[in-house]
């Protein structure tokens, strides 16, 4: 294979935020027609460096040539000139405009200073023939499924000439096949003479798809490899710096009687649209039940009608063998229910409270911590003291506002508080999103340990790995139901995969 | 404590610039300011008298906000507390046919006014709770509402039937309802010594209860208080209601201690004023009181100096304009003085969205 | 808008007109009291319609304002203010004195606007602090300067309020010709003439409420026809997404809420320089916090928020006509002749429609959020 001239050049960038070293000396180059992927974990700076090439984040120093030429890239407007286009993690859409609304913004066409719809529409229909993207340009976007959405990012950049693709995390929200539709177009792409920056922490992706890979770990370039020459193992010790033990290791379930069960339990989102329709399963003791699925399935609503948060539109909830339809989270937890939520910042945790009060934050009103209404400082202070050498917790103090730690040491604070206290079940959903290696390595020890010790879990997770790593049985949940519920052991990463993006189980 | 301090420094600056500008000399104005607020023993009367009601309504502006809630409607709600206590006052003892004891009487008309301010805000307090109607304008609403229906009753059904004069007004109330003063000759109050104590109580009740715990998780993150259990909506009511508690008792505090009845327009600012106390004295019970003074302090000195130097009493509410302005947006400090540090920033309202 | 806001508002005009027409027929036609509801309802929906505007450019592209009430006692007071020295000190007659009192008005206002830029946009204070800071500054400033120059001794007018170059006139729209020419063509009844003199009328208005009407039209045009509108949505909705896009966020945001200044110095000029001669402190009175409702109400479109302003103009309307039938208001209904009880009606309405009940609304996405890079 010849090798094509190099379109983009970044030498020596560095990158200081307050306290982090975010990029240190980074030098990476992309050549024509190329996908080059950036692998590493969270916090290792790779979005930092595509930021920068991108012109969100002045680097401190450091060089950038597109085509040979050195750029001087201060804003989007300056990388979107120079032929860069992105496409974010969290997509960067208006999802109350259309989808030509989106398309157009920042590049409007206009007729007598009347925006020029009918002008874009044509154009947008003629990129998406080109590259074979269908997409309604008349569709409002807030309304399109995740995969179509990605699409219409795609051909914003296009749109506007771009060469150079960053594709931050494609995957991260799309089924197995999906992302396999995503790696066809991106073939396509490179055949039509773009160039793909492919960011992922996703080993097996990256060897599936990439020409070149790049490993970064805490803000600097581990090397650089052929796909050919390396395998998951070796990616995994480049990426974390020591040997990783890919699998969990955990015995055989002994699962006793049921803990929760759930029977044709519907929930409404805040439009009043039905997001789960009529789900039932149930969770034994010692067992952990995976839900796995695509965001967005009605997981998010399911479990926090679980745990009292959302009120139910029909159906019912065991707990503990009593009816718990509608009640309260505080009866939820002085029954025995342990919850590590979704949005650990929004829900788990009061960011500008000490990792004291946070420790206590459903407990504060009972003894010991409070007495007649009224707060007891020491045993609030004893109990934060033996959480945080127990789980590990990483603070400078237990009055440090918790808002202060890493998201791996906020996430033990949670765990801390929710396993410390008497329970029978564990509720959690996305534990270890954006938390690095050794914090997912913790707490999925910890999940097995509670399982071990006799708990029911319910994990919930969108990470198909994870799931599979931990279930002892998995349920698959799409548009509001679970389409199946199988033994973690008899079925295949493929076969969920297909289940997720909606086929019907057909023994 | 350092940005309060250079807020009221630099709001006292631009006063100045401000007085110059319509002609006044600045250092003869100050001078009579606070001569006329600390260089006598009944300049210092006045102060505290003056800064009575402030420390009230400041405290109940400073506990919304550590609810999460911005209680623009202080005003209607010493409004309220002030006309229900005037009615306790006049009314009570012909209703019972009985003069009642002092012991009795008081702590009624004080008390019952202040659960008309209570009232008066959790209305917009269960309005925000259950429907998510903004506190911020439904406060301000309920202002209007207080303003239209005291004036009403004091020009209707409240009116002193033996008027001195045109103005709008309640009867006296009756000896057995006032609060004494403290020293004869002086208008100093018990209700000072009061307010003092009651924002100690707020400061217990803030930090050292469940109740507090709960008040300041719902304000610092209503989802995650939900998550932890706590009964958000009633949390939100309760906080509304011991904010609106605070300020009626500002308004009975006046009418019990001070004028013994309640007049139209006596209170036209103590609610706005409130605002700035509360953010000056960074929603600290003791900051409250400090700021409060130093209100009741520029209030009344503005007169002596107004005798001094013709430049009208009403520079005092630029300048308290201007400390806001400058507590409110501390960056603005921050950047004058050249901080090195970055303050935190302190979440004290949301947008309209609930 | 929905059918549910429509036929509220609708339900709501139609009762509070209702009322007024009942009680006054022992006095007029109710022909002519419709029309004369009509007229003060346009009238006095001015400053909540521009109220309402510029809290609209201001949400629309993300900063939530609440100091419109005093911007517009802002521009109340520096208008008139400035007209009178024209008049009175210059010696300019009426005519272009009020014009450059509205001048003026528009710029206090701007100027008011551009501290709550500079405070939430560049400071990122709390936008809602931030507006009553200028509400509070607002009442502090108006208050003082109006004593200190006009009431004080020794002050610039030594205590008298120099005569105020009036109103600005009332522009004639040939409406009354035009149903005539009508009636003509139709071989015109009598009822036709009466309605043509009844209804001729009512657009008969002074030049700030006929701008106002414009105003919410080309407000329309400018938010969803235009680039300006695509972006500064697209601000209010998704601020990353548009800087990714290269639209300078913090520049449409200053500019929108300066252009929400304008419309509320034109809002504020109404006051003192089409509605009545003179300045009185709070004149306001509230005006600008129902404007927000009204914005809120509208879903932040101009012609859903012109729609709830007519629904406040109608209810302040009533409380106007039912001091003008005060003698003939049936002994039953004396509750209606008290003003202090009508006059509730604005304030009650707003808080009924912020409870959502009439149907939610939904705020721009990044309403309130200062942007962080």
């Amino acid at each position: 294979m010849t090798e094509q001239p190099i379109v983009l050049e970044a030498k020596g960038i560095t990158k200081n935020f307050p306290g982090v070293l975010a990029n240190d000396q980074v030098d990476f180059d992309l050549r024509k027609g190329e996908i080059h992927a950036l692998l590493g974990e969270n916090g290792a700076g790779k979005t930092t460096l595509m930021n920068i090439l991108y012109g969100l984040y002045k680097p401190d120093s450091g060089e950038i040539k597109v085509n040979g030429q050195p750029v001087v890239i201060h804003s989007p407007k300056d990388s979107i000139e120079a032929g860069i286009g992105m496409v974010h993690q969290h997509f960067m859409l208006v999802p109350v405009f259309t989808v030509a609304e989106n398309i157009m913004l920042g590049d409007e066409t206009t007729r007598y200073g009347v925006l020029d719809q009918k002008a874009v529409v044509r154009r947008v229909k003629e990129l998406s023939k080109q590259y074979s993207l269908e997409i309604d340009p008349n569709a409002i976007v807030g309304q399109l499924p995740v995969g179509v959405q990605q699409r219409v990012e795609i051909i914003k950049a296009l749109y506007r000439n771009a060469q150079i693709l960053i594709l931050d995390e494609p995957t991260a929200v799309l089924t197995p096949q999906e992302a396999d539709d995503l790696f066809v177009i991106m073939r396509e792409l490179t055949r039509r003479g773009v160039s793909i920056i492919f960011i992922t922490h996703k080993l097996k992706e990256v060897l599936a798809i990439a020409d070149r890979i790049t490993v970064m770990r805490a803000g600097r370039v581990v090397g650089t490899v052929d796909p050919k020459d390396t395998n998951e193992q070796k990616l995994a010790a480049m990426m974390v710096g020591r040997e990783v033990i890919l699998k969990v290791e955990k015995k055989p379930a002994q699962p006793g009687k049921q803990v929760l069960e759930v029977e044709g339990l519907s929930v409404h989102d805040w439009r009043g649209l039905e997001t789960v329709r009529g789900v039932t399963f149930q969770v034994r003791a010692g067992e952990i039940l995976g839900i796995a699925g695509v965001q967005g399935n009605g997981q998010t609503e399911l479990v926090e009608t679980l745990t009292g948060l959302r009120p139910s539109a029909g159906g019912k909830i065991r707990f503990s063998g009593q009816d718990m339809t509608g009640k309260s989270p505080r009866l939820l937890t002085e029954t025995g229910m342990a919850h590590i939520p979704e949005d650990r910042q929004r829900h788990g945790l009061v960011l500008s409270y000490p990792v004291a009060d946070n420790l206590v934050l459903n407990t504060y009103y009972k003894q010991p911590f409070g007495v007649r209404g009224i707060m007891q400082p020491a045993a609030i202070d004893a109990n934060a003291r033996k959480l945080i050498q127990d789980f590990d917790i990483r603070t400078p103090s237990p009055y440090v506002n918790v808002g202060k730690l890493s998201g791996g040491n906020q996430q033990k604070v949670i765990v801390a508080r929710e396993l410390s206290h008497e329970i029978n079940l564990l509720i959690a959903n996305q534990p270890t999103r954006g938390l690095d290696v050794g914090s997912i390595e913790y707490i999925h020890q910890e999940i097995v340990a509670m399982r071990d010790r006799g708990l029911g879990v319910l994990l919930v997770s969108a990470e198909l790995d994870e799931i599979m790593a931990l279930s002892d049985r998995i349920a698959v949940m799409y548009r509001g139901q679970i389409v199946v519920t199988v033994d973690a052991n008899k079925v295949t990463r493929e076969q969920l995969g297909l289940w997720m993006a909606g086929a019907h189980p057909e023994e | 404590m350092l940005v309060p301090l250079l807020a009221v420094l630099t709001a006292v600056v631009v006063g100045g610039v401000v007085i110059v500008a319509v002609g006044g000399n600045p250092f003869f104005a100050y001078i009579g300011l606070i001569q006329g607020s600390f260089g006598s023993a009944k300049a210092l009367s006045e102060t505290a008298v003056w800064a009575t009601p402030y420390i009230f309504a400041g405290l109940a502006v400073a506990l919304a906000f550590k609810g999460g809630l911005f209680n623009i409607g202080a005003e209607g709600q010493l409004a309220f507390g002030a006309v229900t206590a005037a009615l306790i006052g006049y009314a009570l003892p012909d209703w019972l046919g009985t003069d009642l004891p002092a012991i009795i009487h008081i702590p009624l008309a004080v008390g019952l006014g202040a659960l008309a301010g209570a009232l008066w805000a959790a209305i917009p307090g269960a309005l925000k709770a259950y429907t998510g109607g903004h506190e911020v304008i439904n406060t301000i609403m309920m202002n209007y509402i207080a303003l239209n229906l005291t004036s009403f009753l004091l020009n209707g059904p409240m009116r002193d039937p033996n008027p001195i004069d045109l103005s709008a007004q309640t009867p006296e109330i009756a000896l057995s309802a006032r609060i004494p003063p403290l020293f004869e000759g002086l208008r100093f109050h018990w209700g000072f010594i009061l307010a003092l104590v009651v924002a100690f109580l707020v400061y217990i009740l803030i930090w050292k209860t469940t109740l507090g715990f709960e008040i300041r998780t719902v304000g610092s993150n209503p989802d995650a208080a939900q998550y932890a259990g706590i009964n958000v909506k009633r949390t939100i009511v309760i906080s509304m209601a011991l904010s609106g508690l605070l300020a009626g008792m500002a308004g009975t505090i006046e009418v019990t201690a001070l004028n013994y009845r309640h007049e139209l327009g006596f209170s036209i600012g103590y609610g706005f004023d409130a605002i700035a106390i509360a953010l000056l004295g960074k929603t600290h019970p003791l900051g409250v009181v400090l700021a409060a003074i130093l209100f009741g302090a520029m209030r009344n000195g503005a007169t002596r100096m107004q005798f001094l130097t013709q430049i009208p009493v009403d520079v005092i509410s630029v300048i308290q304009a201007l400390i806001l302005l400058f507590v409110a947006a501390d960056a603005i400090i921050r950047y004058i003085y050249r901080f090195k540090t970055r303050g935190e920033r302190v979440v004290l309202t949301r947008g309209w969205g609930g | 808008m929905d059918w549910k806001r429509f036929s509220f508002i609708t339900l709501v005009i139609v009762l509070l007109f209702t009322v007024v027409v009942l009680v006054g027929s022992a006095a007029q036609k109710p022909v002519v009291i419709i029309a004369s509801m009509l007229a003060t309802t346009l009238t006095v929906a001015t400053p909540l319609t521009l109220g309402a505007l510029s809290g609209i450019f201001c949400e629309r592209s993300g900063v939530v304002n609440i100091g419109i009430e005093g911007m517009m006692l802002t521009a109340a007071f520096f208008g008139w203010l400035a007209a009178i020295y024209m008049n009175s000190i210059f010696g300019f007659s009426s005519m272009p004195s009020l014009i450059v009192g509205v001048l003026f008005a528009i710029l206090s206002s701007v100027l008011m606007s551009l501290l709550h830029a500079v405070l939430s946009v560049t400071f990122k204070v709390d936008q809602i602090i931030g507006g009553t800071v200028i509400n509070i500054l607002a009442v502090g400033v108006t208050g003082f300067l109006n004593r200190q120059l006009f009431f004080e001794k020794g002050s610039v007018f030594g205590g008298n309020v120099p005569h105020a170059p009036g109103t600005l006139p009332i522009i004639h729209v040939p409406v009354q010709e035009g149903v005539e020419a009508i009636c003509k063509l139709t071989g015109g009844t009598e009822g036709c003439q009466t309605l043509a003199n009844a209804f001729g009328k009512v657009f008969d208005q002074q030049p700030i409420t006929i701008a106002a009407i414009l105003l919410v039209i080309l407000s329309h045009f400018i938010l969803f026809k235009t680039r300006w509108g695509l972006r500064t949505r697209a601000v209010g909705e998704h601020p990353r997404a548009a800087d990714t896009l290269g639209i300078n966020v913090q520049r449409m945001r200053y500019l929108n809420v300066l252009i929400g200044g304008v419309m509320a110095g034109l809002a504020g000029a109404y006051f003192t320089l089409e509605s009545v001669p003179s300045f009185e402190p709070v004149m306001t009175n509230g005006r600008g916090f129902i404007a927000l409702a009204a914005m809120i109400f509208g879903n932040w479109t101009p012609f859903g928020a012109w729609a709830a302003s007519l629904v406040f103009g109608a209810a302040q309307a009533l409380q106007i006509n039912m001091q003008v039938f005060r003698d003939v208001i049936p002994a039953q209904w004396t509750i209606l002749q008290n003003s202090y009880v009508v006059g509730l009606t604005p304030y009650i309405l707003t808080m009924i429609i912020l409870t959502g009940i009439i149907g939610k609304t939904i705020p721009p996405a990044a309403d309130g959020q200062p942007y962080e890079k």
